[in-house]
């Protein structure tokens, strides 16, 4: 890995405060330079980090930091339990409608994962939950993007609901409901075209589908890397749509993943899933804890605190 | 161009607002750099640079910095002109290898790259080196039709390296002038996938002396501070020769190409602009510094910038 996690980090800046024998408030504040650092390497959002920072301070300087032999520790602890609270317990339980089907649609910028999660989110629900899905190819626009579903589709001998390119998503996702209910399918999977958020025709459009086919979830699917902007992104995405929730996708690379906490900071909606690969069983539930020791780069937070 | 233009009263702009150099103005300037995933050790680098510049040329005033912040800025993204130019085989075929983790752009680029050289009067021809990914062969015989390129292509499932080797025989025996070659989205720890890729150069190079003529790396603007370990990555196994950045029409920056240009002295070639045809644009970085700062300049540029 490229970066040192916190904990390296902390450790440093403590045994140049140990020399001193007692911990001062600008110590309490070098240490929480370092939580910042990390945080900011992670790709959590500045103005995420900023508010965090603020309250993680606040609490130290108020608490026994200040006074105690094993200040590393107590910041530790601090920004664990801030985190902790940040990111919520696991919430991946699907809100299914009481009178089938139950729609769920997939949103999100280009290339983030949407057509690929839809593919395992209907195959994860298929198993866990005993349902039997119908998919929407309603990206007319992406060349292949129905290809790629129906093949999708194929592999999981799933069927997929297609009008071609030449229908509206919206006509495309009314006639799926209908499709579904005659066909008995008791959920419903739309993939819908990658766009960005700024793109207000086709943000619109993502409005009217949503009109017409009242989802029981809307999941923004977000890249694992994205930096900065994924605040701008989700803002956007949960501004025009209400979105219920967020997977987060190809965390089976090396990323720290911090937009995680940026998406749930500014939405306030839980992470459902994670997407570990690009098989189409690379679909995992959402561990906070785990991703919180992720973006603070410390494997296991625990036994490091132990150790400080 | 109209944005370069523009460029110089932007930063006029940006000094307007603040008086003296001072550490305020280096903080805000700080916060638009990482905001813009420029990276932390990145930013405050080169706020110490500009920290330095500023004492020893004895700028007090911002007006006189923002030459400094171009300067700096721009010259270290740029440092010869021709490099951010493709670099083509002066006798014979051009090959181009064209990599990069998933979902970034890269049979998009090939698209509009096909389209652009052969509007320059070249040919060209494509390879479907991605087997894996659903329905990707067929994305890129959808752009071949568009710019009316040929694409060689095997079945689904079969072996990148077979392919990219048929093109190479394709493309000797029909003279085209240039072959580009796509290749699955993979992730960079991924050991295996990587050694497939490196395979796949591989075959150029023995099939094809002196090939690959460019390893292009596609890096979404959106991505953050990981797109340094994609480009430490996918150079160790490939030899990046330069960089594709992709998505900038939306509003992330991709800052991180800064701290890609100093620690790895990898230079930006070509920028994406969107998904249609023609959204592929040679890379200038004054105008890339310029949407870097954008943020900051616009709430003044709105009152008193009517061109
Ligand atoms: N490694 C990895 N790759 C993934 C994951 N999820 C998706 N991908 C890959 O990311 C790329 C883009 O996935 P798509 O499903 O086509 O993304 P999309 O959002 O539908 O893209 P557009 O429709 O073009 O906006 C493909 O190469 C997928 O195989 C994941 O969790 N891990
Ligand atoms: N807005 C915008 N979208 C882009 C740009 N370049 C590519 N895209 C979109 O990003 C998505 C992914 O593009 P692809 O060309 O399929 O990416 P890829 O790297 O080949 O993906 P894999 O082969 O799955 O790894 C598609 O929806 C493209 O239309 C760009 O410059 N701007
Ligand atoms: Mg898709
Ligand atoms: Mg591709």
């Amino acid at each position: 890995m490229a970066f040192e996690g916190l904990s390296d980090r902390l450790q440093e800046t403590i045994k140049k405060i140990r020399g001193k024998g007692k911990v001062s408030e600008a110590d309490v504040k070098q240490m929480t330079r370092e939580v910042r650092l990390a945080l900011l390497e992670a790709d959590v959002n500045f103005k995420v980090v900023k508010d965090f920072i603020n309250r993680v301070k606040e609490r130290a300087i108020g608490q026994e930091v200040l006074k105690s032999l094993t200040p590393g520790q107590q910041v530790i602890k601090i920004v664990q339990d801030e985190l902790a609270g940040l990111m919520g317990g696991e919430q991946s339980k699907i809100q299914f409608s009481p009178k089938p089907p139950t729609v769920i649609m997939l949103v999100g910028l280009q290339g983030a994962g949407k057509t690929t999660t839809t593919g395992k989110l209907a195959n994860y629900i298929r198993k866990a939950n005993n349902k039997n899905p119908l998919l929407v190819a309603a990206d007319v626009y992406r060349p292949a993007a129905i290809k790629q579903l129906q093949t999708l589709g194929g592999q999981l001998s799933m069927p997929v609901f297609t009008m071609g390119d030449k229908e509206s998503p919206v006509t495309i996702a009314k006639e799926a409901i209908k499709k579904a209910k005659e066909d008995h399918h008791d959920i419903v999977f739309i993939d819908t075209a990658g766009r960005l958020h700024v793109d207000d025709t086709l943000m619109e459009e993502l409005e009217e589908i949503k009109a017409v086919t009242d989802p029981n979830e809307i999941f923004l699917v977000v890249d694992a890397m994205t930096g900065q902007d994924a605040v701008n992104v989700a803002e956007s995405f949960n501004e025009r749509l209400n979105i219920t929730g967020a997977i987060l996708t190809k965390l089976d690379g090396d990323t720290r993943g911090g937009a995680a906490l940026s998406v749930k900071a500014v939405t306030g909606t839980p992470i459902k899933f994670v997407g570990m690969g690009e098989k189409l069983d690379a679909l995992e539930p959402f561990h906070p804890e785990r991703m919180a020791s992720r973006i603070l780069g410390m494997g296991d937070v625990l036994s490091l605190i132990e150790k400080a | 161009t109209k944005t370069r233009q523009s460029f110089a009263s932007k930063v006029n702009n940006l000094v307007k607002r603040y008086r003296k150099v001072d550490e305020e103005f280096f903080e805000e300037l700080e916060e638009v750099m990482i905001s813009s995933d420029v990276g932390v050790n990145t930013v405050l680098e080169l706020i110490d640079q500009l920290k330095d510049e500023a004492r020893t040329r004895n700028i007090k005033e911002t007006e006189e910095l923002k030459d400094v912040i171009v300067e700096v800025l721009s010259g270290m993204l740029t440092k010869k002109d021709e490099e951010n130019e493709l670099t083509f085989n002066p006798n014979g075929m051009t090959i181009f290898l064209v990599v990069g983790v998933n979902g970034v752009g890269k049979t998009t680029t090939i698209g509009k790259l096909a389209h652009k050289l052969k509007q320059e009067g070249k040919t060209v021809m494509l390879a479907a080196g991605d087997t894996f990914r659903a329905g990707a062969i067929d994305q890129l015989e959808v752009w071949g039709e568009r710019s009316g390129v040929n694409v060689i292509k095997h079945q689904e499932g079969s072996d990148p390296a077979a392919v990219v080797y048929d093109a190479l025989v394709a493309a000797k025996s029909r003279k085209v002038d240039v072959l580009i070659c796509d290749t699955a989205g993979r992730l960079q720890n991924k050991v295996n996938l990587m050694n497939e890729l490196e395979k796949v150069k591989r075959v150029i190079a023995r099939e094809y002396p002196g090939a690959p003529h460019e390893v292009l790396l596609v890096l979404d603007a959106t991505t953050g501070q990981n797109a340094l370990s994609q480009a430490k990555q996918f150079s160790q196994a490939t030899g990046v020769t330069g960089i594709v950045l992709t998505k900038l029409d939306g509003t992330a920056k991709g800052g991180i190409v800064l701290a890609i240009r100093h620690e790895l002295d990898i230079p930006v070639k070509l920028i994406g602009l969107g998904e249609g045809i023609n959204d592929l644009q040679t890379f200038d970085s004054d105008q890339f510094v310029y949407g870097l700062f954008s943020d900051l300049f616009s709430e003044e540029t709105e009152s008193d910038d009517h061109e």
